[in-house]
């Protein structure tokens, strides 16, 4: 008897107690070895890079050194920065700075593209 | 009573309760604080991304409008220079990487070391741009100070063929334009960083941050990896363009 009223007591007093939104991810700590392969494939990409751009590959050539690049940033971002191992809301941030960055790049480029400047 | 007012500290003015000092309270727990700091150190990133964004939106359209210019341009580069800031930078961001490692297990004294190294990659970086910088100046590159469009109509030693119109000859200068003002930002962007870093040592030296106080280091290594970033795009798109023209 007592206890039941306790636990209603309990309950008007505090606030309930439902699923609440996860407010940690686990604290992971990524091995130096990890570390150690990612900084080396940046290193090999860097001199790949530089080499190719001395073949002939047409247009093909921006296409590749900003394919590149863009391989290299992902592997900065994932694991120099963490973001593989972090939580939703830092994934969700990053993704939705990369998209706001795209709006900002195509944007600007149908403002250019569609002026009958003589240009394109 | 007076059990509990002896109890209070001097600084906190309460009841010493079990949370580390450097939880704040306005904060549930630690992992929540280190959440929000990093989300808040991801949200100026993205400012940063748009910041530099503007520049490279500016460099992808001249660049199209102008190519010829563009290629004679980034054909008096050295590759060398280039090439060896991109490998420091990333040897950098590994040595900043192994600092947040040390400073999450609690290494004082690998985090310092780490956090060196990275200082005297970062001033490296820099010393290899200033002396490119002065090549610029040497050479007449300068658009608005002593920028001189002959070399682009007479053709170089390396590259006899970049033989350019006097009008596309001139266009050259929005080339170096925007190359002193996209590797200039990226350099003041280096130059706060090492600064920064510079002031993390001094209060990583007294052991702030492997007391299981990461976060400043953890944002802090976000910042240093998003600059080793926009150089990673720089590399390519100043330095590579048609080398085999």
């Amino acid at each position: 008897m007592d206890q039941h009223q306790e636990q209603h007591h309990a309950h008007h007093l505090h606030l309930p107690h439902g699923p609440s939104e996860p407010t940690h991810t686990e604290f992971h700590v990524v091995s130096p070895k990890v570390y150690l392969l990612v900084g080396t494939a940046l290193l090999i990409l860097t001199f790949s890079t530089a080499a190719i751009s001395y073949v002939d590959l047409g247009v093909f050539n921006a296409v590749v050194a900003l394919a590149i690049a863009c391989l290299k940033m992902s592997l900065v971002v994932l694991f120099f920065m963490h973001v593989k191992y972090s939580s939703r809301l830092t994934k969700l941030t990053v993704a939705a700075g990369f998209f706001t960055f795209l709006v900002l790049i195509t944007m600007t480029m149908t403002d250019y593209i569609s002026r009958a400047w003589g240009r394109w | 009573m007076d059990n509990t007012l002896a109890a209070q500290t001097a600084e906190t003015g309460h009841l010493e309760h079990d949370h580390p000092p450097f939880l704040r309270h306005h904060f549930e727990n630690l992992t929540q604080q280190r959440e929000a700091a990093t989300f808040g150190m991801w949200l100026f990133l993205l400012t940063e991304i748009m910041f530099f964004g503007g520049m490279f939106c500016a460099y992808l359209i001249y660049r199209n409008w102008y190519y010829p210019a563009f290629v004679a341009g980034s054909h008096s580069l050295h590759i060398w220079a280039g090439t060896l800031n991109t490998t420091l930078l990333i040897i950098s961001s590994f040595t900043m990487a192994m600092g947040v490692h040390a400073a999450e297990t609690r290494q004082r004294k690998p985090l310092l070391r780490w956090m060196v190294i990275t200082m005297i990659l970062g001033f490296g970086f820099l010393c290899v741009k200033a002396y490119e910088w002065h090549d610029e100046w040497v050479e007449h590159h300068v658009p608005g100070l002593n920028f001189s469009p002959e070399q682009f109509i007479t053709g170089t030693k390396a590259y006899p063929d970049d033989k350019l119109p006097l009008d596309m000859a001139e266009k050259t200068q929005v080339y170096f334009s925007l190359y002193f003002a996209m590797t200039g930002m990226h350099a003041l962007h280096m130059i706060i960083g090492i600064s920064l870093l510079a002031f993390l040592f001094v209060r990583a030296r007294a052991g702030a941050y492997t007391n299981g106080h990461i976060a400043p280091i953890e944002n802090f290594g976000l910042y240093w990896h998003f600059v080793d970033i926009v150089w990673i795009f720089l590399f390519p798109l100043l330095y590579l363009i048609s080398r085999h023209q």
